[in-house]
């Protein structure tokens, strides 16, 4: 009778797993709008910021993240100094949540606030939307924690000019920008649409422009077409990312499904989400990253692994797709073809190949897609991230980019909550 | 026997790298095949996944 019941209900995860693979296959993430995040993100109020990883109270955040809320309290203009920023999120009377339940994504720290805009991705054939903010470049930036007169005036500059700029353009589209389409050829030209973003990006202004220069007076076209191309290497890490998200959550809340629907980190925890087993959070200690370093900084500078940008990897892209992007070890260390043994690492964990995403130097195998706690238990091989790194101390910003794996104790957890629910 | 003595091993080694580093490193043969106990052989693990998977 036990056997019979322990086959009935590995019958179950194995429907319901395919059923979550059919559902990813049929998102078709499209760029529809832009608009400030206090109008569109549910659950967002002039008095909530929304962050990077899973659930976190102010005094146990990483300098980045609290840094870059003590500054982005000054863009809202809620405090007139940084120091006023620190105070106020220390006081209580900020809300603090994490991006991944308010259908949104953030790189690094993952700071969204009432007042900036951000990407709305959607899905025509079920309506779910995704969000995330714009992307601010390299460098001395919000996301990172950096701070400063600069960082200030871009972030305005971003509010004011380039998302009303695209947002006219997204609109003249008419049927929006197809961001699948994007990212899926990206991977045929070298990215692996987390740390190498440069042809998604070159393929997103391709499609962009022709509106814009419809839309809009040529100095300010010119001005915008200058900011992507400046930042051409991570501008489609926010498309990529909501894009990722709205794949990703399209596996949320089905009954037996095994796979994991979202991984972030903020900086102090990492923390990875069950289709099956709702919004609970199974966290370890984030990890650090091995990787290269901008000169003058090391390892001794380091904030542990930061940032929403897992869910590529959630979905069988970035880290998982490395073998699509030989040039990315110039970024994130190793040789092109550890890259390509990292990836043939993660068809161990995956229960199936994307249909969307394909890798040429594999003979256009799709890359793994659907991880699955039970192999990564029995295996004891866990997720591989590639990532930026921040300097762990608030103000400064990116100092590198590297690699990391998932620590495998929180899924030990996740596996025994799945138990605990689905055989009891 | 004889034959292991004459001409010298061929190595196929399951499990810790070191040691087929070491054969490689002293010019002998060998495979390196990467292998770990299921769920690092923890018996609660190993019971869930002996029902879940």
């Amino acid at each position: 009778m036990v056997i019979v019941k322990n086959m009935e209900v590995k019958q179950k995860i194995e429907a319901a797993n395919q059923d979550a693979l059919c559902k990813m296959w049929n998102v078709k993430p499209i760029l529809v709008d832009i608009d400030l995040a206090k109008n569109v993100i549910p659950g967002m109020d002039s008095k909530t910021i929304l962050h990077a990883g899973p659930p976190i109270e102010w005094e146990r955040m990483c300098g980045p993240t609290q840094g870059a809320i003590a500054g982005i309290l000054v863009y809202e203009n809620l405090v007139n100094s940084i120091d006023e920023g620190y105070k106020l999120a220390a006081s209580g009377e900020i809300k603090f949540d994490c991006n991944h339940d308010h259908d949104t994504v953030g790189p690094m720290t993952g700071i969204t606030s009432p007042n900036q805009p951000v990407f709305i991705l959607e899905d025509p054939d079920t309506i779910k939307r995704a969000f995330c903010t714009l992307n601010e470049g390299r460098g001395k930036v919000l996301r990172f924690g950096g701070w400063g007169k600069d960082v200030l005036e871009r972030l305005n500059w971003m509010k004011e000019t380039l998302a009303p700029t695209l947002k006219k353009a997204i609109k003249h589209s008419k049927e929006g920008i197809d961001i699948k389409a994007i990212i899926s050829e990206s991977l045929h030209m070298g990215d692996e649409a987390h740390n190498r973003n440069r042809a998604g990006t070159y393929l997103f202004m391709s499609e962009i422009t022709p509106h814009l220069l419809d839309t809009t007076d040529s100095a300010t076209v010119n001005e915008v077409f200058l900011f992507m191309k400046e930042n051409a290497d991570i501008f489609n890490l926010n498309l990529s990312m909501p894009h990722s998200k709205l794949i990703a959550d399209a596996t949320r809340d089905i009954e037996f499904c095994s796979l994991m629907v979202a991984m972030a980190r903020n900086g102090t925890d990492i923390g990875i989400q069950i289709a099956g087993l709702g919004r609970q959070w199974f966290t370890s200690p984030a990890t650090m990253v091995e990787g290269l370093y901008f000169p003058g900084y090391s390892e001794v500078d380091a904030c542990p692994d930061l940032g929403d940008s897992t869910i590529s990897e959630v979905i069988g892209i970035g880290g998982f797709a490395m073998a699509a992007s030989p040039a990315i070890v110039s970024f994130v260390g190793g040789s092109a073809s550890d890259a390509i043994a990292r990836t043939e690492q993660m068809y161990e964990i995956s229960i199936d190949e994307s249909k969307s995403f394909t890798i040429p130097v594999l003979n256009f195998r799709g890359t793994p897609t659907g991880v699955d706690i039970r192999l990564v238990v029995e295996l004891n091989q866990t997720p591989l991230i590639n990532t930026g790194i921040a300097h762990k101390e608030a103000g400064i910003g990116q100092i590198g980019a590297g690699l990391t794996a998932a620590p495998i104790e929180m899924f030990h957890d996740a596996l025994k909550a799945f138990g605990k629910k689905y055989l009891s | 026997m004889d034959n292991l003595l004459a001409n010298g091993p061929k190595v196929i080694n399951i499990g810790l790298r070191s040691f087929f580093e070491a054969c490689e490193s002293q010019g002998v043969p060998s495979v390196y095949i990467q292998w770990q106990p299921p769920a690092q052989g923890n018996q609660e693990l190993l019971h869930l996944l002996d029902k879940l998977l």
